[in-house]
């Protein structure tokens, strides 16, 4: 009998879980088409500078590893993803807005790229021009992830998206997507 | 009498619920090395169920979560095929699982892996884990992402986790193959040196 009523409770709290799911995704939704609408206005105003003169950043893993241990006073956001990872792809432009109204705040956004080398010249540097992408990023061409990857965390599984966020304060690691809130809200505890 | 249905389905429904409840509260865990893994049966590509129970002469397996759509794992297909060809006869099939939301990613419904099945000659079993409930257990979060297990005593045992060998963009350039050490290891009674590895991979899609 007892477990009847605790079945019943499940039930309930099944139903009560299912709206808040609603209610959550239902504001997921709306943040995103907001951005969305940043991010085309964006693109409209493209101008062709930046990006295009600089060639692409091409890092083994010694040399990206002093950009994970600055010792400053800023906060780095070091977001790993690539162009054929579509849930790196939907984050990109949270990271983008991050790195637009942070930097003067002491917030510095690195896009690590995880692209094929041979990729890098047909995918990678199309996209980064197509979407006039203005955070620093590094192309990281290292074969031997088992050795770089407990190196950046070692919670990290190697699954991408996955995000490093540091400051002299705090050091946290994120296998998991943001939306361009919860990256603000992160970063309150740096 | 209406009533007992009712009744019968209700509680049904509840112990529905309460073990899904329970499963989703398991499932972060994962395996972990040395833990016996629970029997799962999974649709293969030509429609059968397939469960570990079914390869009576196998000493163990190499279980391969992967999919179509993630780069990674098609730079891996061909060296997932071999393992299969050189382990089958050993001992050690290679039973591959396709883990994501097939909502997410159209690209790796069973229509899909079964043409991709086609066209790269795969010969192991290409399983769809369409609850998404095996790979939890498993404790999977990218393709691939490989679990070798042994069979000690009736029980399917862990005894690797991670990744197939240290090169993901040349099969050629590759120094240590960490699958095939482990297996090697297995197969003469050995310690395997190399336990768990980490590579990068693809989240799995829920």
């Amino acid at each position: 009998m007892l477990n009847f009523w605790l079945g019943i409770k499940t039930i309930y709290n099944f139903k009560f879980m299912k709206k808040i799911i609603l209610i959550f995704i239902v504001i997921l939704v709306s943040c995103k088409q907001e951005v969305k609408t940043d991010d085309k206005v964006e693109t409209e105003t493209e101008s062709e500078e930046v990006q295009k003169q600089n060639p692409l950043l091409v890092y083994n893993f010694e040399k990206l590893e002093p950009i994970l241990n600055f010792e400053d006073d800023k906060i780095y956001v070091i977001n790993f993803w690539a162009t054929w990872c579509a849930p790196c792809i939907k984050e990109l432009p949270y990271f983008e807005q991050l790195n637009a109204q942070y930097k003067d705040n002491n917030v510095e956004v690195v896009l690590v790229s995880l692209d094929f080398p041979k990729q890098f010249e047909s995918k990678l540097k199309p996209f980064i021009e197509k979407h006039n992408l203005k955070s620093k990023i590094i192309a990281l061409d290292d074969v031997d992830s088992n050795k770089w990857i407990p190196k950046i965390s070692k919670e990290w599984s190697g699954a991408i998206p996955a995000t490093l966020i540091y400051s002299s304060k705090n050091r946290q690691f994120y296998e998991q997507s943001f939306n361009f809130d919860e990256l603000v809200t992160t970063l309150k505890h740096f | 009498m209406k009533r007992i249905i009712k009744l019968t389905l209700l509680v049904a429904v509840i112990i529905t619920v309460s073990a899904f409840t329970n499963k989703t509260e398991v499932a972060p865990l994962g395996y972990k090395i040395g833990d016996a893994v629970t029997d799962f049966k999974l649709q293969n590509i030509d429609g059968k169920m397939v469960s570990l129970e079914e390869f009576e002469e196998s000493k163990g397996f190499i279980i391969t979560f992967t999919c179509n759509t993630c780069p990674y794992a098609v730079a891996y297909e061909d060296r997932i095929e071999a393992l299969n060809k050189k382990y089958t006869e050993k001992g050690y099939p290679v039973i591959a699982i396709m883990p994501n939301n097939t909502k997410v990613k159209p690209g790796d419904n069973l229509a899909e892996m079964k043409e991709r099945a086609d066209q790269k000659g795969f010969t192991f079993p290409y399983l769809i884990d369409e609850g998404q409930d095996v790979y939890p257990q498993f404790g999977a979060t990218k393709t691939p992402h490989i679990y070798i297990l042994k069979k000690e005593d009736g029980k399917n045992i862990v005894k690797y986790i991670g990744a197939i060998d240290d090169n993901y963009q040349d099969a050629e350039a590759v120094k240590v193959k960490y699958v095939e050490n482990a297996v090697n290891a297995l197969l003469n009674g050995e310690e395997i040196k190399i336990k768990e590895t980490k590579a990068i991979g693809c989240s799995i899609k829920v």
